[in-house]
């Protein structure tokens, strides 16, 4: 069996662990500065491992994320010097097919997201990042946006309260009483 | 035996049990059928939200999903020359090309049915081999837990494309993660740097959900635009006569799957790739060549990828070992719910593992019903834009994450290991040992100190001990060999021994 044979290059995304993304024989753009930080980190977590319990015993906490992080520089090594001899690829660059700023936008929302998710509730700030995120993707009117945004947003919440019971973030929307207000309605017209 | 047999029929007693999985298996479909959604992601997902429901009903519908979403990928495969899972990855080579000629039903119909098949067999031999195999492992040591765990993490980093070396960064990556926290021996702290945040440890469901549903969804980004053609689908039931032909075929891809879904730390991804390359060699002369639309490049991924969800469950139920990385997951879900998969929970547990037996048996059962119909309705839901799709994976993460601990805390690890996930895909490094690594960190962690302890620190004990032992000897020598193959030693080995035409 051919070793490299793992489907064509019209269905090789990197979205599987059986072809993951990449190239074996030329380096991406920023390859190798993610190669040379994962050594870096790699270095400093050994550096850690060591003072958890030192050389102390072969059975003391430190021996196993001592070895591990031991692998992990190796191989962090192995894989810069490696990508540092491979040549590089003209025709992508970092901005462009690594890093474009829509990935970058979309990392600053789920930060934002985080950051209001407690002050705000999850209702409110989901529906704020649904919409611009919808729009900012989609670049429809505002009618599609709005519709297929708070659309998607009230099933989510219904199977979420509802059906899997998960407790989020109420935030400044009164959820709870809308909710008693609801259940006193149906058991209302039950009883 | 008859308790055996009503532990498997248990399912079919409680009527929500039943719809749970048959709901499952139906949205598995979709979530594996629409590209950018996975079922790793869908299950890891899922941990989170039925963490508070009692073990069966949660199993039920992750096993429902898993298989259906295994099968539902094969489908966008054949009409958009999408995979929409990466098991589908060689269903489209040859689907794709039959969908062009006008036999996208035939294809479908014929796919269905095979991975009924499959999914049969994988199962079949889980039932006959696990109870063998948790005997068996009784026996095992604690050096054979911490090899096969070792092995594991290793085979998925050689058994993928791209390096080895890379595989175990990321598997070696995920048992620092695990180790994060508390050392729950001697409470020492282990990576914590002080801050009272990492003193708990890293919930791996912020790592699994960031690496598998963030990651992927930042990658689609790229592809928002990505049009579909649609193709035109009728006679879809195949012939008994078309399945008789395949038969033999499947049988042989359906063993290959179980294999590889049984080996710890392979799935369904690597398991379909292997059996169209077996196909290839095997089938003499096809009717059609390969790539341009053959029946047996559909058939052998289709039957290998669900056999390997039987497969993978072996030595999760029995060693505690996942076969891939769904499976991993499934393990976190156990642990949650407080149960600890291994050979004691064979035995102490036996209902449990039938029960999975016959949810298994059930799901496959309505992924031939529901493969068989509604293909109408489903080509509308998979042209769902990616512009929608992308952002309610995202929230959906974000709720994943929040949910089992109420920190937004682990709303951020999981941003974090989403963004270094991104990186990582791009770069080519695989994502399924880092998984693998954290969930077997605290097994590999535990068995070495109690093997290590039991040989009174003295390493060359240690090493007697292995020795000594044939399964260990097995274990270690399969570990040794995987690093050697890897080796520029092994390829000028094999110049040397077969001549330069194989290298």
């Amino acid at each position: 069996m051919d070793p490299e044979f793992r489907g064509d290059s019209d269905h090789h995304d990197g979205t599987s662990d059986a072809t993951p993304g990449g190239y074996s024989e030329q380096r991406r753009p920023g390859e190798l500065g993610f190669a040379l930080i994962l050594t870096a980190a790699s270095l400093f977590l050994l550096y850690s491992a060591y003072g958890i319990s030192g050389f102390t015993a072969l059975s003391g906490p430190g021996a196993i994320p001592m070895a591990t992080t031991f692998a992990m520089v190796v191989a962090a090594g192995l894989v810069a010097l490696r990508t540092s001899r491979l040549p590089k690829i003209t025709t992508e660059t970092l901005g462009r097919d690594i890093l474009p700023g829509m990935v970058i936008l979309f990392i600053g929302f789920l930060i934002v997201f985080g950051l209001l998710l407690k002050p705000l509730g999850f209702v409110p700030t989901a529906a704020l990042f649904l919409t611009i995120a919808i729009k900012v993707l989609a670049r429809q009117g505002w009618g599609y946006t709005l519709a297929v945004a708070l659309g998607s947003l009230i099933v989510i919440w219904i199977v979420f309260r509802v059906v899997f019971t998960v407790l989020l973030p109420a935030g400044i929307l009164p959820e709870a009483e809308f909710i008693q207000f609801f259940r006193s309605l149906l058991s209302g017209g039950v009883s | 035996m008859m308790d055996t047999l009503l532990a498997i029929l248990t399912i079919f007693t409680q009527p929500e049990l039943l719809l749970l999985v048959g709901v499952g298996t139906f949205a598995g479909i979709y979530i594996g059928a629409i590209p950018g959604l996975s079922v790793t992601m869908a299950v890891s997902i899922l941990i989170s939200f039925t963490f508070s429901w009692d073990v069966y009903p949660a199993i039920s519908l992750m096993v429902g999903i898993y298989m259906g979403g295994v099968y539902g990928g094969s489908r966008t495969a054949i009409l958009l020359n999408i995979p929409g899972a990466p098991s589908a990855i060689a269903t489209a080579m040859d689907g794709y090309p039959m969908a062009q000629r006008g036999e996208a039903g035939q294809a479908i119909g014929v796919t269905t049915v095979m991975s009924f098949f499959g999914g049969l067999v994988g199962i079949l031999v889980l039932a006959l081999a696990a109870p063998f195999v948790s005997d068996f492992a009784l026996t095992f040591q604690p050096r054979d837990y911490m090899l096969l765990a070792v092995l594991g993490i290793l085979l998925v980093g050689s058994l993928s494309t791209g390096s080895l070396v890379k595989g175990i960064f990321a598997g070696a990556l995920g048992i620092a993660i695990g180790a994060v926290g508390r050392d729950p021996l001697t409470f020492t702290e282990r990576f914590t740097f002080d801050l009272q945040l990492m003193e708990g440890g890293i919930s791996f469901i912020a790592v699994m959900i960031g690496m598998f549903g963030v990651s992927e969804a930042l990658l689609q980004l790229q592809n928002v635009n990505l049009k579909s053609v649609r193709q035109k689908i009728d006679k879809i039931v195949p012939s008994f006569g078309t399945i008789r032909k395949y038969l033999p075929l499947s049988l042989q891809t359906s063993s290959i799957g179980v294999i590889i879904g049984a080996l710890p730390g392979t799935g369904g991804d690597i398991a379909a790739l292997m059996a169209y390359d077996h196909a290839k060699r095997v089938t003499k002369n096809p009717k059609v060549p390969f790539g341009k639309g053959a029946m047996e490049g559909l058939v052998a991924p289709e039957t290998a990828n669900n056999a390997a969800v039987g497969g993978a469950f072996i030595p999760m139920m029995t060693l505690g070992i996942p076969g891939d990385a769904v499976t991993a997951i499934m393990i976190g879900a156990l642990f949650i719910h407080g149960l600890n998969p291994g050979p004691m929970l064979m035995i102490d547990q036996p209902d449990m593992f039938w029960f999975i037996v016959g949810a298994l048996l059930t799901a496959n059962v309505f992924m031939l019903i529901f493969g068989l119909t509604g293909i109408k309705m489903f080509t509308k839901i998979v042209e769902m834009p990616r512009s929608v799709i992308i952002p309610l994976i995202l929230l959906l993460s974000i709720v994943g994450a929040y949910a089992v601990n109420n920190r937004v805390s682990d709303v951020y690890w999981m941003l974090g290991f989403g963004v270094f996930g991104y990186f990582m895909r791009h770069y080519g490094y695989p994502l399924g040992p880092v998984i693998l690594g954290v969930i077997l960190s605290r097994l590999l962690d535990d068995n070495w100190r109690r093997a290590i302890i039991s040989e009174r620190e003295d390493m060359g004990r240690f090493f007697d001990g292995i020795v000594s032992s044939p399964l260990s000897l097995v274990l270690f020598t399969s570990v040794i060999l995987i690093f050697f193959s890897q080796t520029p030693l092994w390829a000028a080995l094999k110049t040397r021994l077969f001549g330069k035409a194989t290298s």
